[in-house]
């Protein structure tokens, strides 16, 4: 904290440099190399098995970096727990484990932090402080008392996301937190991570879909089988240039081929490598977001028999 | 914190009013022992027309104790239950209390409460046994206290066989310390000449205490957590293991407190007794709106669970109704208070 960098650039809240993770032979991340600074939202994309959750794991500590350096504001870190990630700002909200559905909104929010009053808690307290919270981040439930698992999901996020700014959270890493959600949904996550932003929070947000981040993304990770493809800044690099890289166009092709030739008697398969086409068609013509199934299906058509 | 974002939400009075009206009914229809409450009034009412002897003062106060004996446990169970975990030992280390603490007084001679008090101490480890391997093992409590249940089942007749001779333990009347033991645990009181069972005072503080704990309390919160979702607990910094663990432990102090209101009500204490208890106390808290699968229920509806059995016990011989029918009614409402457990919670996770 000491070094703080006054000057025209501030010393990032987050960073990683040249960072990597071995499991003793087993290069599970290598040579990633990412900041987040307060206000920005620093986009990690990639597809299953590229390292996104070996990478969360490092910043949140669950696991320790075992190349590079970990820098938390100018501070070289290495953290032994969650906790320790959690007592320096750093929070981390995950798709699945975020809340108890059963309980009240209230008891949700406060869980595991707890405002005591005596032996006792301050419940009219906590149920004021969650209903105020909440609606400063443009959540305005009818009623805190109510089940959380009556909420939808995108809101269960966001109340999750809220609980961690509230106990002091200034990076927050987002773990595919719009993934299994609908269009609307995410729509109601993606607006809730620009709010943190504005909060001047530093955001992590891990996802698999670039037309999720491009909107609200500063900086572009993109890992691939554990590596860094490139780290750019919003200004660097266009939607259809995230989206091609992140798919893999060239692998895509390949993918098409296979596909066509596993699927010459079954008409299932042809149809799926007939997606696999149109898509790759469109990442060559600069990305622009998949046409609805409905298009798909009447250019297959002429085609097939 | 004074740079709020504001992002065009409406005012929030108007729907605060809304919230207000709602909830008058609709928060005391989402509690989870008003099913409970609704089905002893109807019982009540069906022996009150019934049953004349049922409608006696001294009646109501013989189906209380009755209550109060398999409810005190169901205090635990209930809390356990919210947790999320069973125990299907409880019925038996009522018996194994009661047995430690009259053999030990009696073989070695010693006062009254130094039986009382190890008895204590056998049924927490009990408890702690049962809550450690279930956290440490990750296997379903139920296939673990099962286990603990044949054990302490085995080990109640066996040892008390080859301590006494006997199946059951020698009587401890004449030792030091019984009479002081029977005022605590086994007393009787009157009231405008209605005799009023001790045990019915200490359900009630029972009550009170868990209800505080599990809805003023940050344990309380603990324990809904750890039931509802001991992953998303842990998440946040819950010590769910610690929890647990203290859940088994109440339930063994629980059944160490009744196994003593046996001992010093009974003076013997007959090594086979307990057996299929363990479910009534399960079915008092299943009564009262506990969720099996944990995370939701309430201390206050085992309590009128375990009411509910009472007056069942108790009124179908008011009633001259043929006893061995009893069963057949518990079933029928047990099933019928999954039904509505189901129907409550499945509103209350609506959107999943």
């Amino acid at each position: 904290m000491t070094t703080t960098a006054e000057t025209k650039t501030e010393t990032p809240l987050v960073r990683l440099t040249d960072a990597g993770k071995n499991y003793g032979n087993i290069i599970a991340l290598q040579g990633v190399t990412l900041d987040v600074g307060a206000s920005e939202v620093t986009c990690v994309l990639g597809d299953n098995g590229a390292g996104k959750s070996t990478l969360i794991k490092i910043i949140a500590g669950l696991h320790q970096h075992t190349n590079g350096s970990y820098e938390v504001e100018g501070e070289d870190v290495r953290f032994s727990s969650p906790r320790e990630a959690l007592d320096r700002g750093i929070a981390t909200v995950y798709q699945d484990l975020a809340v108890v559905p059963l309980m009240p909104v209230w008891r949700n929010f406060f869980l595991g932090n707890e405002v005591r009053k005596g032996p006792a808690m301050d419940i009219a307290a906590m149920r004021k402080t969650a209903k105020q919270e909440l609606l400063d981040m443009g959540i305005d439930l009818r009623d805190v008392d109510q089940p959380i698992g009556t909420l939808s999901g995108g809101e269960r996020q966001c109340v999750a996301i809220a609980r961690a700014v509230h106990f002091g959270a200034k990076v927050l890493i987002l773990d595919e937190p719009t993934a299994a959600l609908g269009v609307k949904q995410s729509g109601v996550v993606l607006r809730y991570i620009i709010q943190a932003k504005e909060r001047g929070l530093g955001v992590i947000f891990i996802t698999h879909n670039p037309h999720h981040a491009y909107p609200v993304g500063d900086n572009f990770l993109i890992l691939k089988r554990g590596r860094s493809l490139g780290y750019w800044t919003k200004g660097e690099i266009s939607m259809g240039e995230l989206t091609g890289l992140m798919a893999g166009g060239a692998e895509l092709e390949e993918l098409t081929h296979e596909l066509e030739e596993a699927g010459a008697e079954s008409s299932g398969l042809r149809e799926v490598a007939h997606v696999f086409e149109q898509e790759v068609a469109e990442l060559h013509v600069g990305g622009q977001p998949t046409p609805p199934s409905g298009n798909i299906e009447v250019k297959r058509d002429p085609t097939q028999p | 914190m004074s740079q709020t974002v504001d992002v065009g939400t409406p005012p929030a009075p108007p729907q605060d009013e809304r919230v207000a009206q709602r909830s008058t009914l609709g928060r005391l229809m989402a509690r989870p022992e008003i099913g409970a409450l609704a089905g002893a009034i109807v019982i009540f009412i069906i022996f009150f027309i019934v049953a004349p002897p049922f409608r006696d003062a001294s009646s109501l106060a013989t189906v209380l104790y009755v209550s109060s004996t398999y409810g005190i446990p169901a205090v635990a169970v209930a809390l356990l239950m919210i947790g999320g975990e069973f125990d299907l030992s409880a019925g038996v280390a009522v018996t194994a209390s009661a047995l430690v603490a009259a053999m030990l007084s009696y073989e070695l001679s010693a006062n009254m409460w130094v039986g009382v008090v190890v008895a204590l101490v056998a049924a927490l480890v009990i408890g702690f046994i049962n809550g450690y391997l279930v956290v440490k093992t990750g296997i379903p409590s139920f296939l673990v206290t099962l286990g603990t249940f044949f054990m302490l089942r085995g080990l109640n007749l066996a040892v008390t066989k080859i301590v006494t001779g006997n199946v059951a333990t020698n009587a401890v009347d004449d030792i030091q310390g019984f009479e002081l033991g029977r005022k605590v645990f086994a007393s009787t009181f009157n009231i405008g000449g209605v005799g009023i069972r001790i045990t019915l005072l200490w359900w009630i503080l029972f009550v009170a205490i868990a209800t505080w704990v599990l809805l003023r309390t940050h344990v309380g919160n603990w324990i809904f957590a750890v039931g509802g979702s001991a992953a998303s607990a842990r998440a946040v910094g819950v010590p769910v293991n610690k929890v647990k663990i203290g859940l088994f432990m109440t339930v063994g102090f629980m059944a160490w407190f009744t196994g003593m209101h046996i001992l010093f009500d009974f003076n013997t204490v007959q090594s086979g007794v307990g057996l299929g208890n363990e479910f009534i106390y399960i079915v008092a808290a299943v009564v009262g709106g506990c969720l099996l699968t944990g995370g939701y229920g309430s201390v206050i509806g085992a309590a009128i669970g375990a009411f509910i059995f009472g007056m069942t016990n108790q009124g179908i011989i008011y009633a001259g109704w043929n006893p061995d029918w009893f069963y057949f009614f518990l079933g029928a409402l047990l099933l019928g208070a999954i039904l509505l457990n189901n129907f409550i919670r499945s509103r209350a996770e609506a959107s999943r």
